[in-house]
């Protein structure tokens, strides 16, 4: 019984580990096109908002803000609304994962 | 099985057995020897450049990247029209492919593809071959010039250009606006949709006027319109027009033109004769040529059918098209083909490790257009891929600028530094 256990404890990582894989794959996927805009990985040469290393909440609440109309934007409440509150949080998950150059 | 190797080989040397091999000459050499696994990319502007970069990339350098292009530089089509407006010169548009080569060891072919045999994953070029695992095709956009009697390419290269390339064109129509008389007409030709960067010619329209109202005040910008109506960002540029450039700027719909006149820069509708002292024609588009060396344009012989999934060709499996030659609901921008791009190489990576490909695709687009030296006007939409429809729709949310303003027109030249360095650096 304790070995099945210590088992199950195992393979329940490793499935943890490439579900994880996966969805950071998927973050970093969506991610890809906020660059034109942000720069590669979110590391924006100049103008836009620099997304890389950004604070997860923050991102999420500003883009909340964004699709609510509490930040007043040009285009960031027509992208805001394109997207849902999962990928709110898979994109702040990647960009807050990447180091700023 | 009597005919060995051998007597190929001498059949082959006498000249033979040449013609039963079309497009796959034995006697060509192997460009570059291929070991590993391997991508071959044809085209390297917005799309194709992308999609070079990304594998090498997300693949962590693991899979072996050839980029094909035929030009020595890469030139921005986007902004490309701030050119005719002044803001820009062409120089500012054009970029090296030195940092593709060096800071992501893609190995940059330059020449033209003249054959593309699907069977054996090999690209031909004129002084030997490519082999590939799969290969990605971003062949951008070609002109029908049999579309419009008069025209060809060597009228648009010296007289009548279409400068829907950014390049020699660009600054021909520029010289052209220059030695143009004030008083004289600039006449735009349209073609029906779809053709690449819906509000291009709109925008096109803005900066020549905006030229002429610096310079030669007294001069018309005539937009001929085979669409029956303003195809994008409709409300912002007629309110350019009219508030920017009062009575300097007309737009006929339905105008299709036909047959050009090169001597006299006539232009023929189906309702009357446009005379103009400079006559930029747009012909109507389809797939660059690539696309057709493999069959890929499935979609009314003009535009590539694809899995949006992977942006694997309808036709072949195993060859990616991505950017505007394919046939989708999508808008032909340079931002749409490198988000396309990314895309793909995520996909492409995937498949060759023998894993499935992202099954949600998300992206999104951001156009912008300058309707005077300084001012701006955006569209901006998310697209995801809808499974019953087997194709990328447009979210909620998207929309186009409330209004022009200074604002948006630096953002725009952030945009573009932002994707060109995305794309190349």
């Amino acid at each position: 019984m304790i070995m099945s256990r210590t088992l199950l404890v195992v393979f329940g990582m490793l499935f943890c580990t490439a579900a994880q894989a996966e969805v950071d794959k998927h973050a970093r996927n969506l991610a890809a096109s906020c660059s034109a805009c942000h720069g590669t990985d979110g590391n924006s040469e100049g103008g836009m908002p620099v997304l890389a290393g950004l604070d997860k909440a923050l991102f999420v609440n500003q883009m909340k803000d964004f699709k609510s109309g509490a930040r007043p934007a040009t285009v960031m409440h027509q992208h805001a609304k394109g997207y849902t509150d999962e990928e709110y949080e898979l994109l702040a998950d990647f960009f807050s994962a990447q180091k700023r150059h | 099985m009597s005919f060995s190797r051998r007597d190929f080989l001498k059949a082959s040397a006498a000249g033979i057995v040449i013609g039963a091999f079309p497009g796959l000459a034995f006697a060509s050499s192997e460009l570059i020897k291929k070991k590993g696994q391997r991508v071959v990319v044809v085209g390297g502007g917005f799309g194709g450049a992308t999609a070079a970069k990304y594998i090498r990339k997300w693949s962590n350098n693991k899979i072996e990247v050839v980029l094909i292009e035929r030009n020595p530089m890469f030139i921005s089509c986007p902004m490309s029209n701030t050119v005719l407006g002044g803001g820009r010169t062409i120089d500012d548009l054009t970029m090296s492919y030195d940092e593709l080569k060096k800071k992501y060891g893609i190995k940059l072919v330059k020449g033209e593809v003249t054959a593309i045999d699907p069977e054996k994953q090999t690209v031909m070029l004129a002084n030997g071959h490519l082999k590939y695992d799969r290969l990605i095709v971003s062949p951008g956009v070609d002109f029908m010039y049999d579309k419009v009697e008069g025209l060809n390419e060597s009228v648009a290269n010296i007289s009548i250009t279409h400068a829907w390339k950014a390049g020699a064109q660009t600054v021909l129509l520029r010289k052209q606006l220059e030695a143009m008389p004030d008083g004289g007409v600039f006449a735009i030709s349209i073609p029906k949709g779809p053709y690449r960067c819906p509000p291009g010619p709109y925008e096109r329209a803005c900066q020549v006027a905006h030229y002429f109202k610096q310079n030669k005040p007294k001069s018309k910008v005539l937009i001929l319109d085979a669409n029956p109506d303003i195809v994008s960002k409709k409300g912002l540029f007629m309110a350019a027009w009219n508030e920017l450039y009062p009575g300097m700027v007309e737009y006929r719909p339905n105008a299709l033109v036909s047959k050009v006149d090169v001597a006299s820069k006539t232009a023929k509708t189906e309702f009357d004769d446009v005379k103009a002292d400079v006559l930029n024609v747009l012909p109507p588009m389809k797939a660059g040529a690539v696309a057709d060396m493999a069959g890929l344009a499935n979609v009314d012989g003009r535009w590539c059918g694809v899995d949006f999934l992977t942006y694997e060709s309808k036709v072949h499996k195993g060859i990616h098209v991505i950017g505007d030659a394919v046939s989708a609901a999508l808008p032909k921008s340079g931002h749409m083909a490198t988000s396309q791009a990314k895309v793909c190489a995520a996909a492409v990576i995937e498949l060759m490790q023998g894993k499935q490909p992202d099954q949600n695709p998300t992206i999104a687009n951001t156009c912008y257009s300058m309707v005077s030296g300084n001012e701006a006007v955006h569209v901006a939409n998310v697209y995801r891929f809808n499974v019953e429809k087997q194709a990328m729709v447009a979210a909620e949310g998207g929309g186009v600028s409330a209004k022009r303003s200074e604002l948006e027109g630096a953002f725009a030249g952030y945009w573009l530094k932002n994707i060109l360095n995305d794309v190349l650096l």
